[in-house]
């Protein structure tokens, strides 16, 4: 590996913006950030897989953000004159069993994808994140209890568990976010716990609690901010687990319910069409692929940039 | 260990193991118990009444009470978990809705089937993933190395339930190398006594090679995706299993001493990541029981997986719980054994 000095030598275009991140002595706590997270951009581009994971992801969220203008029709329009068109200009992923073009359903289900996994997320990590802090700072019997319920929760299948949850609950898209979610946090809190433990005794928190500060805002204000890293890490690699799971539930009928242009529930639909128009439940497949292989990357990468611990070898 | 350890050493021995089994199996019933709890719960949660489920919605208000009375639901909810538990040790998991039979015999019947999927499976995975996993190691950084990351990536990647569509549509509907879904030809079926269940062994057993065979090529598409997880899993962890011991000095003496390279890297390298190793098959064997929910759907295999799905959509409760205890009990007993397996057998954790 170049070090930064011969690299940007290497490439004799070394602009004041680079020289003004690159400093070695900032004149500002704003400039040490930037600086610090220009590096990070640096160590993580050079990871070329994690940048096509960066890509695909941000794709998505394009997609999602514009669907109405990406998509060349509306998603839920039936067309029964171009119903099982296979690909062609008009309708470049073919048309399903109604006559809806697939291209511009896919676009519209990364809307469904994208609310899927943030909700989980929204919901799943500070849960874990809060059980973990807590158990790992206050110890004693609530972390054995904590604990044990996490150990419990881990031990369930989670595709099983999350199936009766919705059974339960019934069909539909919030219902299978909550059940995905419910058997999500734990990992989040082992992985909360184990970082909290470790710096429980650090000095900076030793100090921090003689100038007065409760528990409550050691955790929040001291704690859990050094636990984040690990956790996006995590959380991002689990998103793909999340994005087949999802798919799972919509193939059994069991996620977004029709209408939607849920992507595991077009290709259940396009099943039955399977040995004659393959490219209905084709083409639905290869976008949750590309989501999911999306976000391996970029967790992969994201783990070499902002996880210390299995950096440098 | 060093001979002259008496009785004494050998004595607390046995007592350390035997605490160890004690606190193992009481995770495993605490873990079990959470489980009932969580089964439990959702059964209560349900949106349909079971009182009214059982007596409609026209039964005047006494009958309506007096079923209400029968079914324990006038209990405060902790008796009703208690009741609940007691049903299920005795293996009363309630009657299903769709088949009209015990939700037990119903689970006994569709078992096997899901057994004989998960060891196929598992074993593609081994077969291919040790392999795979140690040349992996040895050629650290190169293709195949390479190779093994992109199987990965891709198992981690693909829904499990389109990979098996797309077999079907490649090798059954375009190549027609693969029979179609199921576990036997229409012609073959019936034609067996069932006496494991597991149909490879019982048309083994009767000599009905001709079943054997068919059921032999029914089998081998959806055992191998459903074992491309594990496949991609277990060939990961021999190949770290593998780099933590090729880097180790013993292998080293080996070498200077003139040990064949063949015989240092697949009889002293590999012989001593065969405890690891046996836990991870074992993780990954009841990753497959869940796994195969989705895959038995896709190849209409009527097993534990199938059962649960159909059971689901026609809301038969009693039947998703009962097979949800059961994938979760297996589940929970694979994973808690091997990893007692792994504390007993290795002799730097004990």
């Amino acid at each position: 590996m170049t070090t930064p000095t011969t690299d940007s030598m290497a490439h004799a275009r070394p602009t004041s913006l680079r020289r003004w991140l690159m400093s070695t002595a900032p004149q500002s706590r704003r400039q040490a950030r930037l600086g610090r997270a220009y590096l990070a951009w640096l160590r993580f581009s050079e990871n070329r897989l994690a940048v096509i994971g960066l890509g695909i992801i941000v794709t998505l969220v394009m997609a999602a953000a514009l669907a109405p203008l990406i998509a060349p029709y509306p998603p839920n329009a039936p067309n029964l004159a171009e119903r099982l068109a296979p690909m062609s200009s008009a309708h470049w992923l073919g048309t399903d069993e109604l006559g809806r073009d697939i291209l511009s359903r896919i676009v519209h289900g990364s809307r469904l994808t994208l609310y899927v996994i943030v909700l989980v997320a929204i919901i799943s990590a500070p849960v874990g994140l809060l059980i973990g802090t807590v158990a790992g700072y206050i110890g004693g019997w609530l972390d054995m209890v904590l604990m044990r319920i996490t150990d419990i929760f881990l031990a369930f299948p989670k595709l099983i568990l999350a199936l009766a949850f919705v059974s339960a609950l019934g069909p539909g898209i919030e219902n299978a976010i909550i059940a995905i979610a419910i058997t999500a946090w734990p990992p989040y809190a082992r992985i909360a716990r184990a970082e909290t433990i470790t710096i429980r005794n650090a000095d900076f928190i030793k100090a921090a609690r003689l100038q007065g500060a409760g528990p409550t805002r050691l955790i929040w204000g001291h704690v859990v901010p050094l636990c984040l890293s690990s956790l996006i890490v995590r959380v991002t690699l689990d998103m793909a687990g999340i994005i087949l799971t999802a798919a799972g539930l919509g193939f059994l009928g069991l996620g977004a319910q029709p209408p939607l242009p849920e992507w595991g529930a077009m290709i259940s639909s396009g099943r039955k069409f399977m040995l004659d128009q393959w490219w209905v439940a084709a083409m639905p497949g290869v976008a949750i692929f590309v989501v999911s292989l999306g976000f391996n990357l970029l967790g992969d990468g994201l783990r070499d940039v902002l996880d210390p611990k299995s950096e440098g070898h | 260990m060093a001979q002259g350890s008496e009785t004494s050493a050998q004595g607390s021995r046995i007592w350390r193991y035997g605490r160890k089994l004690s606190a193992l199996a009481a995770t495993v019933a605490l873990t079990f118990l959470g489980l009932l709890f969580v089964t439990f719960l959702i059964g209560r949660v349900v949106p349909i009444d079971p009182v009214l489920a059982a007596v409609g919605d026209r039964a005047p208000a006494e009958v309506y009470e007096r079923v209400r009375i029968e079914l324990g639901l006038h209990l405060p909810l902790y008796q009703q978990f208690l009741v609940y538990i007691g049903k299920i040790f005795q293996g009363d998991l309630g009657h299903s809705v769709l088949t009209a039979n015990a939700v037990t015999t119903d689970i006994a019947r569709v078992f096997p089937a899901t057994l004989e999927l998960a060891t196929a499976a598992t074993l593609f995975g081994v077969v291919l993933g040790i392999p795979m996993g140690v040349m992996a190691a040895v050629h650290q950084g190169r293709w195949p190395d390479q190779i093994l990351r992109v199987v990965g990536l891709f198992g981690y990647s693909v829904p499990v339930f389109w990979l098996g569509l797309m077999g079907l549509l490649l090798f059954y509907g375009r190549l027609d190398w693969a029979p179609g879904p199921g576990r036997l030809d229409v012609f073959y079926e019936g034609l067996l006594d069932p006496v494991t269940g597991v149909i490879l062994i019982d048309s083994a057993l009767a000599g009905a090679w001709d079943i054997f065979r068919n059921a032999l090529a029914h089998i081998v598409l959806p055992a191998a995706i459903l074992g491309y997880y594990s496949l991609a899993y277990i060939s990961r962890m021999t190949r770290s299993f593998m780099l933590e011991q090729l880097n180790q000095e013993y292998i080293t003496t080996a070498r200077v001493k003139g040990v064949s390279e063949h015989a240092v890297i697949w009889r002293h390298a590999l012989g001593n990541v065969r405890i690891p190793l046996i836990t991870v098959i074992a993780l990954s064997y009841g990753n497959l029981l869940e796994g195969s929910v989705l895959t038995e759907t896709v190849f209409a295999w009527p097993g534990l997986g199938f059962y649960l799905t159909q059971s689901l959509l026609s809301a038969d409760m009693n039947a998703v719980l009962g097979g949800t205890i059961v994938v979760g009990a297996v589940f929970i007993g694979i994973n808690l054994l091997s990893d007692a397996l792994y504390r007993l057998m290795d002799p730097r954790a004990r």
